[in-house]
């Protein structure tokens, strides 16, 4: 390989990328060093994934040129990206979880024997796999099925999958976004270690705190364009957001609404059946915003989906206005006015291939019919003004929610939820993977909901929009709640404590 | 609506070009033979697409319409019984079957295939031992039952034989009208109530539908019991056409044309997807061919193979379309160039 001093490792020219309905590049020129991190932010599509698939072999794009060491090259799949070095690790995971660690590391690229049969060489197998995982500090054996890692553990499997390329270099699609503190730390050690050996990384991600943590370099898109870059002096918060939007945001958070002495949601001896042996105690009152803080893996969703009625809880009460009621499904958590807002957009909350009107009337369907038949005026009217109030940017309500960006997406899904007019709102991560403008429409919305009276308790494991929203801190700890912060004594420090396991 | 006129097109392309080589095809009476078969296997086919809509799949059809068939036929005849309860109870058991057959897969979680292909023998065997293998018929009595099966409208509606030529000849059978009247219910329910908006929701998403409160169970019930009622009443309407039930081989492979008519009607096996006059039309396609291979005079042993390549080549092509229509939006995009194209394409 030709070490051209002074001159970067790669380089990327007039990249343009069309989609049906969008131009998701438009003449994009970067470079990358050698050994250097390279962050790469913007919004929701604003076309940092797009562009690193094309880097990837994953998308061809229509119009620009690639250079290598200085060389021309075509990357027109991922076998070819591959083979110049290039190594990709996605946002999802994409492992065989019934599979273990060593095969789906080399999953494809199985090291084989010379006989004729060339059957799998196991032995090579393992012990290669197991020289990569201590390489980044994993003290796994290569036989463990990854179905028994966590999701950081498995993460960290992707990880290994790239490196067993020799990689020059690394992509990785937001690596950190469902990864604890703790994890996210590990993986920053690693990145800077693979650095000093002369990997050259691509880091996209949305959390700004960590960019600013970890890259050398930043590079921002804005609408398929280069909107700026950033060297390691001038990286702050302020400045990449400057950039994402084009324009200024002063305030993220407004604290406006009245926070009243009256429980509207009382939750005691709570058995989630995931950790029977704790039980739950908490209470949220009428216009109240409650932070449940945790790590991930704490039990918060497992909570939120047993207060819903996805699953039966093992014992407890659920107190709504001081008189308990019963949930047994999502329905009669519907019925009393408690709904939930689901995690994952894709998986829970919404049906991908459906119209954005369908979506939006999903859960409220009920309400607009007579003998059961559907009122398509008042469906069409609900879905319009649903869109309107939540400024949704979309063609037309007919339009797949797949089509639209994720922010939007998650839009779709509060519109769907907030049709129902809840008493008791349970938000699950509701502003994660989207962008800066859209976390600050949705936290203005919760706002709005608190000061009409409505109770909310709110997921989150982003410590800026814990300690920003909250009226109230609720922290879990390995199913149990580990402590409360009232307001006065919101810190970092504190729940990162309360969140580890500390008394 | 577009897939619609899609296949429309097929069905009108098979038929032109059967007619062009031999226009017996298109005689009055050839083509309400194939419409009274559209409405036979049609009513299988559009029960089959509510479980295929819920992502699931019922295997059984083709017994259970052999079972209640033959029941019929046995209550009616060699039981004597009176018709009404006859059919209550014969409909009273399909409708049990589906229950069943929803009960098991949403409440002990077994998977659809799995159920019905048990269903499938489990029907045959009952059929089989209850009939002991013996034929079972209506013999030459029951002409009013037979009715619904032989008869036609309006030429009924004059003095046995007097009908006008034309009127006799163009007269619509009656399986075909009760197949409109099934598919007219069946529309409503799906495209026009709030269940019908469930099912298709959850057949693409299931969590997603429950996490919005849709009861998906008691949704995926009334799917098979649409299925097994729908089931039971083209077994009786077979039984009453062909006035023989052998019932170890009566529907034999029904469930087979029954999927087929709904692939071609596009109703996606990934569920979420169907609607009513594609499964129709998507029947009369498979019917058409059954014919043409008569009329043409290939070789009755080329049946299955025809049938197969141009169930394929139809839904291929749809693909194939579908894959190209994408291509051609980009290119739109791209002449557009730039201007608007801001609308996010959710791949970020």
């Amino acid at each position: 390989m030709a070490e051209n001093e002074g001159s970067s490792l790669l380089e990327m020219r007039g990249i343009t990328k069309y989609f049906p309905g969008a131009k998701a590049l438009d003449h994009v020129d970067f470079e990358l060093n050698r050994g250097e991190i390279l962050a790469v932010i913007g919004e929701n599509g604003a076309g940092k994934s797009t562009l690193v698939k094309v880097l990837g072999g994953i998308h061809l794009p229509e119009m620009g040129a690639i250079r290598l060491n200085g060389q021309d090259v075509v990357i027109d799949s991922v076998q070819a990206a591959t083979k110049l070095g290039i190594s990709f690790v996605h946002q999802e995971l994409n492992l065989s979880d019934n599979l273990d660690i060593a095969t789906n590391v080399f999953l494809g690229r199985e090291p084989r024997e010379k006989k004729f049969l060339r059957l799998i060489d196991r032995k090579k197998l393992y012990r290669d796999t197991e020289e990569i995982l201590q390489h980044i500090d994993m003290n796994y054996s290569p036989r463990l099925l990854v179905h028994d890692l966590t999701i950081g553990g498995q993460q960290m499997i992707e990880i290994a999958k790239a490196l067993s390329i020799k990689a020059q270099i690394l992509i990785m699609d937001e690596p950190t976004s469902s990864l604890s503190r703790g994890e996210t730390e590990q993986l920053f050690k690693v990145i800077q270690e693979l650095k000093l050996q002369g990997v050259s990384i691509i880091y996209i991600s949305h959390r700004l705190g960590e960019v600013k943590e970890v890259a050398d370099r930043v590079m921002v898109l804005r609408d398929g364009r280069v909107s700026g870059h950033l060297g390691k002096e001038e990286i702050s918060h302020e400045r990449m957001v400057k950039l994402m939007v084009g324009r200024d945001i002063e305030k993220f958070y407004h604290h406006e609404h009245e926070v009243s002495k009256k429980p509207v949601f009382e939750v005691r001896d709570f058995i989630v059946p995931e950790h029977p042996k704790e039980r739950i105690n908490f209470t949220v009152h009428a216009g109240e915003i409650v932070v449940l803080a945790g790590l991930v893996g704490a039990g918060r969703t497992e909570l939120a989906h047993a207060l819903f009625g996805i699953v039966k809880p093992l014992g407890g009460q659920i107190l709504l206005d001081d008189r308990p009621i019963v949930i047994n499904s999502p329905q009669d958590a519907m019925k009393a006015g408690i709904i939930l807002v689901p995690e994952d957009r894709k998986l829970h909350g919404l049906i991908m291939e459906m119209a954005v009107e369908t979506n939006i009337t999903l859960a409220s369907l009920d309400r607009y019919q007579k003998m059961k038949m559907i009122q398509f005026e008042e469906v069409r009217t609900v879905a319009n003004e649903m869109v309107q109030k939540l400024d949704v940017r979309l063609r037309s309500i007919d339009q797949l929610v797949e089509s639209l960006s994720g922010g939007n997406q998650q839009k779709v899904v509060l519109a769907k939820w907030l049709c129902l007019n809840p008493r008791v709102l349970l938000l699950d991560e509701p502003t994660r993977g989207i962008d800066v403008v859209a976390k600050e429409e949705i936290y203005r919305l919760m706002e709005r909901l608190a000061s009409q009276g409505v109770a909310i308790l709110v997921i989150s494991s982003e410590m800026l929009e814990v300690l920003g929203i909250a009226d109230r801190i609720l922290v879990m700890h390995d199913g149990s709640i580990s402590g409360q912060l009232s307001k006065e004594q919101f810190s970092e420090e504190a729940v990162v404590h309360l969140a580890t396991g500390g008394k | 609506m577009k897939r619609i006129a899609g296949i429309a097109v097929l069905l009108f392309v098979v038929m032109l070009i059967t007619t062009l080589i031999d226009t017996t095809f298109i005689k009055g009476y050839n083509i309400m033979n194939i419409m009274r078969w559209t409405g036979l296997f049609g009513i299988l086919s559009l029960g089959e697409a509510f479980p295929v809509m819920t992502a699931g799949i019922d295997l059984s059809v083709g017994s259970i319409s052999g079972l209640i068939g033959a029941l019929s036929a046995n209550f009616i005849r060699m039981r004597g019984m009176p018709i009404a309860p006859a059919l209550i109870i014969c409909f009273g058991l399909a409708v049990l079957m589906g229950f069943v057959h929803g009960l098991l897969v949403t409440k002990i979680r077994m998977q659809p295939f799995v159920v019905t292909l048990c269903g499938l023998f489990i029907y045959r065997g009952m059929a089989r031992f209850t009939m002991q293998d013996i034929t079972q018929g209506y013999g030459n009595a029951f002409v009013g039952l037979k009715f619904l099966a032989h008869g036609r409208v309006p030429s009924a509606f004059w003095p046995a034989g007097q009908a006008p030529k034309f009127i006799q000849d163009w007269s619509l059978p009656m399986p075909f009208l009760i197949i409109v009247i099934v598919g007219i219910i069946l529309a409503i329910f799906l495209n026009r109530t709030i269940y019908g908006r469930y099912i298709l929701a959850l057949g693409r998403n299931e969590r997603a539908a429950r996490f919005s409160g849709i009861n998906t169970d008691r949704m995926t019930i009334v799917a098979y019991m649409i299925s097994s009622t729908c089931a039971g009443l083209a077994g009786i309407l077979f039984s009453l056409d062909l006035n023989t039930v052998q019932p170890s081989t009566a529907g034999n492979m029904y469930e087979l044309y029954a999927i087929a008519g709904c692939v071609v009607g596009g109703v996606s096996l990934k569920g979420g997807e169907g609607n009513i006059l594609g499964v129709i039309i998507g029947t009369a396609i498979v019917r058409v061919l059954y014919n043409a291979i008569n009329i043409l005079g290939i070789a009755t042993t080329l049946e299955f193979g025809v049938v197969g390549m141009v169930i394929l080549i139809g839904v291929g092509a749809d693909e194939v379309i579908k894959s190209l229509t994408a291509r051609r939006r980009i290119a739109e995009v791209r002449s557009a160039h730039g201007s608007g194209g801001a609308a996010s394409s959710g791949t970020t």
